[in-house]
């Protein structure tokens, strides 16, 4: 059913236009910018910025990104089995017990690496 | 040509309901706004806004106009087309996880089969506005903000994704449409029969909002003002813009998965019907409250202005009123739960911002590393033991023929037992904790 997402792309235009466009339009009411010398630095609390900002950054911050990445592809694997564990659709709900073991073994599968990166310490900050 | 507009006639209801959020939405947002700094007012035993309409009612509009007409600045060392664009994405990601809720049976732009999934997926993407603005500003207070919010949005997208699993077992569909019908169904909203579930989905989506207690990406004691430190005027709006419409958003899925959606209260029960005079009663009670405010006002206009509010209130009323006529209601069948249904609907994403604002001003702001704590080490475990409990439920109501009132109380006790552990071990594993500096 493709067709259900004509409106949806119609909208999306319409909601990606109108922030777009009233930037645009107002810049003609909103004074130009005269802003010269310090008003157009970076915000440092008055004082000149102190190095590139396109440096380095805490290696925590990719830690959390991967293992993002793991659980939430384990979050988007559940959704399609939650949703056949209990359709309403003949023929295509799931058998409950055989699915809840088969879930059970794939959780715990998710446990196990989740306990393992806990004694690893990956799921501290400090 | 021709063709085109045949087509676009065809599907006029969608395309009102698309021109009607694009519309409203930006208002409806200031007025949250306006809610918000009265409610804290409020708590913090002041008045809040009052000087601009009667009781700051029109401060919203003249914030509006403020912002639009402020000088636009940007930095001479950003990244001017990401700088450009990047307030862009995070609305239209915000406003595009609109179009497949529904808002009553009759306002939604699309049903789709896959709704939720969309839903999820779309305001997910906000988060690239966020990290783009804050790296194109090139300041540190912005690069700070947005790799905080990046990693905070992450790390509690998990849970509040398993929580929508917990309620989606028991619904057995994506589409936000049939969700509600099976709560209805059901005879019970999802709440009910899985609250831990509905916790985990409120406080991983104060976190992913960036609203406090959780909001450090844009902490004013910390980082001045996160990932917008750079950002002013419209620019700088259109991000507060974003936060308002995903926090509209959240607190839609909130009402769609666990609280009944458009279904008022005890909605299968008879016994309940004078729930149906509700939305009338408050309207009026609303209206009569302004109108009985009116002479109080200290300048003509303002009566003028609360009087004629008062009165829209008593038509509102009225409108919401004409389905319970019995003629009226053979006519348009389906006005009662069109009109109703928004009714409810709002009233409860309302409740839910309410509950947001209200923890907001009562907590003080977790610092980074209890939240990264508090999202990886309590709430993803216990999301996932609360998707296995309710599982465990509905196996056991299924086969075995437990009742509903056996099975899901004792998995919910089960889940609390476990949260209870985790909460436990954490505490335990904060008083061993040695920070630096200490001995």
């Amino acid at each position: 059913m493709p067709t259900q997402y004509i409106p949806i792309f119609i909208f999306a235009a319409l909601a990606a236009a109108f922030p777009a466009v009233t930037l645009v339009i107002f810049r003609l009411i909103r004074p130009t910018p005269v802003a010269v010398g310090a008003k157009l630095k970076p915000y440092e609390c008055g004082v000149e910025a102190e190095g590139d900002t396109r440096g380095r950054y805490s290696v925590r911050f990719y830690i959390v990104a991967i293992l993002f990445v793991i659980f939430d592809v384990e979050t988007t694997f559940l959704f399609p089995w939650a949703v056949l564990f209990s359709t309403r659709e003949e023929g295509f709900r799931l058998e409950p017990v055989f699915a809840l073991a088969s879930m059970f073994v794939f959780l715990g599968i998710l446990i196990i690496g989740y306990i393992w990166l806990f004694r690893k310490g990956a799921l501290e900050w400090v | 040509m021709h063709a085109v507009i045949q087509y676009l006639i065809s599907i006029w209801v969608p395309l009102v309901c698309a021109l009607v959020i694009v519309g409203v939405l930006p208002l409806v947002t200031g007025y949250i706004v306006l809610m918000e700094r009265k409610v804290m007012a409020d708590m913090q035993a002041r008045l809040g806004p009052m000087r601009v309409g009667p009781h700051g009612l029109l401060q919203p509009i003249a914030d509006a106009v403020k912002l639009l007409i402020k000088e636009d600045i940007i930095p001479d060392e950003a990244d001017k087309a990401i700088f450009w664009i990047a307030p862009l994405i995070s609305v239209t990601a915000g406003m595009l996880a609109m179009s497949a809720l529904a808002i009553g049976p009759w306002f939604q732009i699309a049903d789709l089969n896959v709704g939720l999934l969309f839903i999820v997926g779309i305001s997910a993407l906000g988060i690239f506005g966020i990290v783009l603005g804050g790296w194109s500003s090139n300041s540190h207070y912005s690069l700070l903000g947005a790799l905080r919010s990046a990693a905070q949005l992450v790390s509690y997208e998990t849970a509040a994704g398993m929580a929508v699993v917990g309620a989606l077992l028991l619904a057995g569909t994506l589409s936000t449409r049939e969700i509600v019908t099976a709560q209805g169904d059901y005879g019970t909203w999802f709440i009910f029969a899985a609250p831990v579930g509905f916790f985990i989905y409120v406080v991983a989506s104060i976190a992913e909002t960036n609203r406090a207690p959780f909001d450090l990406p844009e902490a004013e004691s910390e980082l001045v003002a996160g990932y917008m430190t750079e950002y002013s005027g419209f620019r700088w709006a259109l991000y507060f813009l974003a936060e308002y419409t995903n926090m509209v958003v959240v607190a839609s899925i909130a009402t769609t998965l666990f609280l009944g959606g458009w279904l008022r209260p005890f909605a299968g029960t008879p016994a309940f019907n004078f729930l149906d005079y509700f939305p009338s009663a408050l309207m009026i009670f609303v209206g009569a409250y302004c109108l009985y405010r009116a002479p109080k006002q200290p300048v003509k206009v303002q009566q003028l202005f609360m009087m004629v509010l008062g009165l829209a209130f008593f038509g509102v009323a009225l409108i919401l009123a004409a389905p319970l006529i019995g003629r009226v209601n053979d006519m348009l069948p389906g006005l009662k739960p069109g009109l109703h249904g928004a009714f409810w609907f709002l009233l409860k994403v309302g409740s839910y911002i309410y509950l947001f604002m209200w923890l907001r001003f009562t907590f003080p702001r977790y610092r980074f590393d209890q939240l990264m704590r508090l999202g990886w080490q309590f709430l993803i475990p216990l999301s996932i033991v609360n998707v296995m409990g309710i599982g465990l439920a509905l196996v056991l109501h299924r086969q075995w023929g437990w009742s509903h009132w056996t099975a899901f109380p004792l998995t919910t006790a089960l889940t609390l037992l476990v949260a209870g552990w985790l909460g436990w071990a954490g505490e335990k594993k904060d008083k061993e904790h040695v920070f630096v500096g200490e001995s």
